[in-house]
């Protein structure tokens, strides 16, 4: 599921109220069925990945330190093993980068990084900040191929925020339409399509998948 | 080094430097001798005999002392306390129990009245006003006079036909005048005088006693105020112009007592009195030049008065060290002097540790709590940062009602001026560590204790050491001036060169208070590289 809407739409602050870091003003999030409110929040957060737009890579922590991150906050037996298995998920030689710092790393790295670190405890839900906002293009692209067979293959829920409609297509099954703060819109790409809800979505649509279209 | 630190010793150093090029330095005797412990006496409690800053001060104070000593009272010496304010609130709070003080001085710069009348009106206002307001005694005047004398060079004298302060009014615009800050700021100074006489010049420069006469000299400032009493006067030939107006009170000499002292120790009354009205004036110009010029120590020239009065114990005679009695360089004087310098040296030491480990656990904690809490944060670290803009003396001046003279104040001061940089970096670097990598632990599961433990104490740690060096460089700094209000340390022979004109002394003090501030920076510059996190360092 893709949230897609021009900046100040509202589509990050939606995505913090399902991990308890926005306490929305009225109405409930559901996660699992249940609502976040009544969840510790501590334990809500270990129990879903989050990837955000620069990596946000703890920086005197190794590469290794990083992606155990949750698992060795949750106490996981072997923290070490599920943060190489992470890496490797990501497409990262777990032997050349458990040792490496952060700040040795190309954005590309650092973002696959984050995506270990996001999946090493096997969430069931990840939460996804554009995770590819700030990528060159070349980057850009190979990362939102490997995500998307990434997430097909682990079957894994994804939350991803993103401006870039292209990206949404791509990665997600529905897509969500934000502006002002509301929500517009949610159904898949051709409904969207064949059924806007609004001028505004087919705008949207239209302009965002032309230019996203052309990198 | 930091700026703040190099600003702060700069000034010290700018002064020995300044000392330095005075002539006549090779001649001259260290007189180091002022701060000999007296008899170890543990029965009665010693008498505190302090001094003001200057030459004639640090004698009348020897001469007291010297005098106690020899009816068999012990005496604990604290020669060169700041300036008048600084040593009337410690006598005032009983910190001391004697200094010498100019009636003058009493009239006008403590008690803020008008000078009027004759030497004796002003004896008896001054004593009259001091007991009613303070408690505090004079005793009978010593016998002479000290006023100020405003001079100038003969030639300047003959060129311009100037005489009186009459006749410098007339000139004054053409001259430069180097006054001392004291004189500067003083109702009984500067300000009186210009009024009275309507004076304006070129520039006032505020020169330090001993650097005034080699400037006059030299040619840099054209006026000074001098004493009276002054050794400088004769020897330099200089024009003394009359206060023909008659500004200037008379500042009769006299030991001041401390509240209470009379009735808690009438033998020290009784062994003082003696010595009133029996100095005359050119008996102290002569005793000032052998201080000033001749370069012997305080305390051979007091023991001579004495024994010319016959009030002394018979058994002092100059004990000059043999090793400062030779005219030698500075190098051998401050190798003569290690003993003293390494003392020295690991008191100002514990001064600046004491004040800044209290300091850093005290701001430590203090930046870690407010990183929390924006709303107070503000508040509290800009009223430590206005701790900062007091300037040394002010606050050292502060202390002495509260906690005396000595160490303890000067701690307190130091440990107040080490707050602010060490709080301020704290608290910046926890609020500030890495935003985007301590949002995304939030957002993964760690509480804010483990984010604060495990991410933002560790990121900050550099930037903390970085504060702890900048208090403590400042500290090492302002640690100097502690001297003034007794607290010892690398200060003392930078007070006691600049009264006593000894640019030696005033270096064995500057030089290793400079290198002792590189020394601190350098070995906490290792600290703050140590502590920074690895994976942050480049390479």
């Amino acid at each position: 599921m893709a949230l897609v809407g021009e900046s100040g739409s509202g589509k990050t602050t939606l995505l913090r109220c399902f991990n308890a870091l926005v306490v929305p003003a009225g109405g409930d999030v559901h996660v699992r069925g249940r609502p976040v409110g009544s969840a510790d929040p501590v334990a809500l957060r270990r129990s879903m990945g989050y990837v955000p737009q620069h990596g946000g890579l703890i920086p005197h922590w190794t590469v290794g330190r990083n992606v155990a991150l949750v698992p060795t906050l949750l106490a996981h037996p072997d923290a070490e093993a599920a943060a190489r298995r992470a890496l490797r998920m990501v497409g990262l030689p777990p032997d050349e980068f458990v040792g490496r710092w952060p700040r040795r790393l190309s954005g590309g790295q650092r973002q696959r990084v984050a995506l270990a670190r996001a999946l090493a405890a096997e969430p069931d839900l990840v939460l996804m900040d554009e995770p590819l906002g700030a990528l060159d293009a070349l980057a850009r692209a190979d990362l939102r191929r490997e995500l998307g067979t990434l997430i097909h293959e682990s079957g894994v829920t994804v939350l991803l925020v993103t401006h870039d409609l292209h990206e949404a297509a791509a990665l997600a099954d529905r897509i969500t339409v934000m502006r002002g703060g509301r929500v517009l819109q949610s159904a898949t790409l051709e409904a969207l399509r064949s059924d806007p809800a609004s001028r505004y979505v087919t705008e949207l649509l239209d302009r965002g998948l032309e230019t996203a279209a052309t990198p | 080094m930091t700026l703040r630190g190099v600003a702060r010793i700069a000034p010290m150093l700018a002064v020995a430097w300044a000392v330095q090029a005075s002539p006549g330095s090779a001649q001259r005797v260290a007189s180091d001798t002022l701060r000999a412990d007296s008899t170890p006496d543990t029965r009665v409690e010693p008498v505190v005999v302090a001094s003001k800053p200057f030459a004639e001060s640090f004698l009348l104070a020897e001469l007291f002392a010297q005098r106690l000593e020899s009816v068999g009272i012990p005496v604990d010496r604290r020669p060169g306390l700041g300036a008048t304010d600084l040593a009337f609130r410690a006598l005032r709070t009983g910190a001391i129990d004697i200094y010498p003080e100019y009636t003058g001085t009493g009239l006008t710069a403590i008690l803020g009245l008008e000078p009027e009348g004759d030497a004796a009106d002003v004896y008896s206002v001054v004593s009259t006003a001091f007991m009613d307001r303070f408690g505090v005694r004079w005793m009978p005047p010593l016998g002479f006079e000290n006023s100020y004398a405003i001079a100038v060079r003969p030639e300047t004298a003959d060129s311009l036909g100037v005489r009186t302060l009459t006749d410098l009014s007339r000139v004054s615009e053409r001259l430069i005048a180097g006054f001392s800050p004291d004189f500067i700021g003083r109702p009984d100074g500067l300000p009186g005088l210009a009024d009275r006489y309507d004076l304006t010049f070129a520039d006032t420069r505020p020169l330090l006693q001993s650097v005034k006469y080699p400037a006059l000299d030299e040619g840099a400032v054209d006026v000074i105020d001098g004493y009276t009493t002054d050794g400088g006067l004769d020897r330099y030939g200089l024009v003394v112009l009359t206060d023909d107006a008659d500004f200037f009170p008379p500042y009769q000499a006299a030991a001041l007592l401390r509240p209470e002292l009379s009735a808690d120790r009438p033998d020290v009354v009784a062994a003082l009195a003696p010595l009133s009205g029996r100095l005359d004036a050119p008996t102290m110009r002569r005793a000032n030049r052998q201080i000033e010029v001749d370069g012997r120590s305080p305390a051979g020239v007091a023991a001579d008065l004495l024994a010319d009065l016959a009030l002394g114990d018979g058994a002092s005679t100059e004990a000059v060290p043999s090793a400062l009695a030779r005219p030698d360089g500075l190098g051998s004087f401050l190798w003569a002097r290690r003993g003293d310098t390494a003392r020295q040296t690991l008191r100002h030491l514990w001064l600046v540790a004491i004040a800044l480990g209290a300091a850093t656990l005290l701001a430590v904690p203090l930046g870690v709590a407010l990183a929390r809490r924006p709303g107070v944060a503000e508040p509290v670290v800009r009223a430590t940062g206005l701790l900062q803009t007091i300037p040394s003396i002010a606050l050292l001046a502060f202390m002495i009602p509260v906690f005396g003279i000595g160490a303890g104040p000067a701690i307190v001061a130091l440990f107040l001026y080490s707050v602010f940089p060490i709080l301020r970096n704290t608290w910046s670097g926890v609020r500030d560590a890495d935003p985007e990598a301590v949002k995304a632990a939030r957002a993964l599961g760690m509480t804010e204790g483990q984010i604060l433990l495990r991410v933002r104490l560790p990121l900050a740690a550099p930037v903390v050491m970085a504060g702890v060096r900048v208090s403590a460089v400042i500290a090492v700094g302002t640690a100097t001036l502690a001297a003034f209000i007794g607290a010892g340390g690398l200060g003392d022979p930078i007070v006691a060169g600049l009264a006593l004109s000894d640019e030696r002394l005033i270096l064995s003090g500057a030089v290793p208070a400079a290198l002792l501030a590189l020394l601190v920076d350098l070995g906490l510059s290792r600290v703050e590289s140590a502590v920074r996190p690895r994976g942050l360092v480049e390479g």
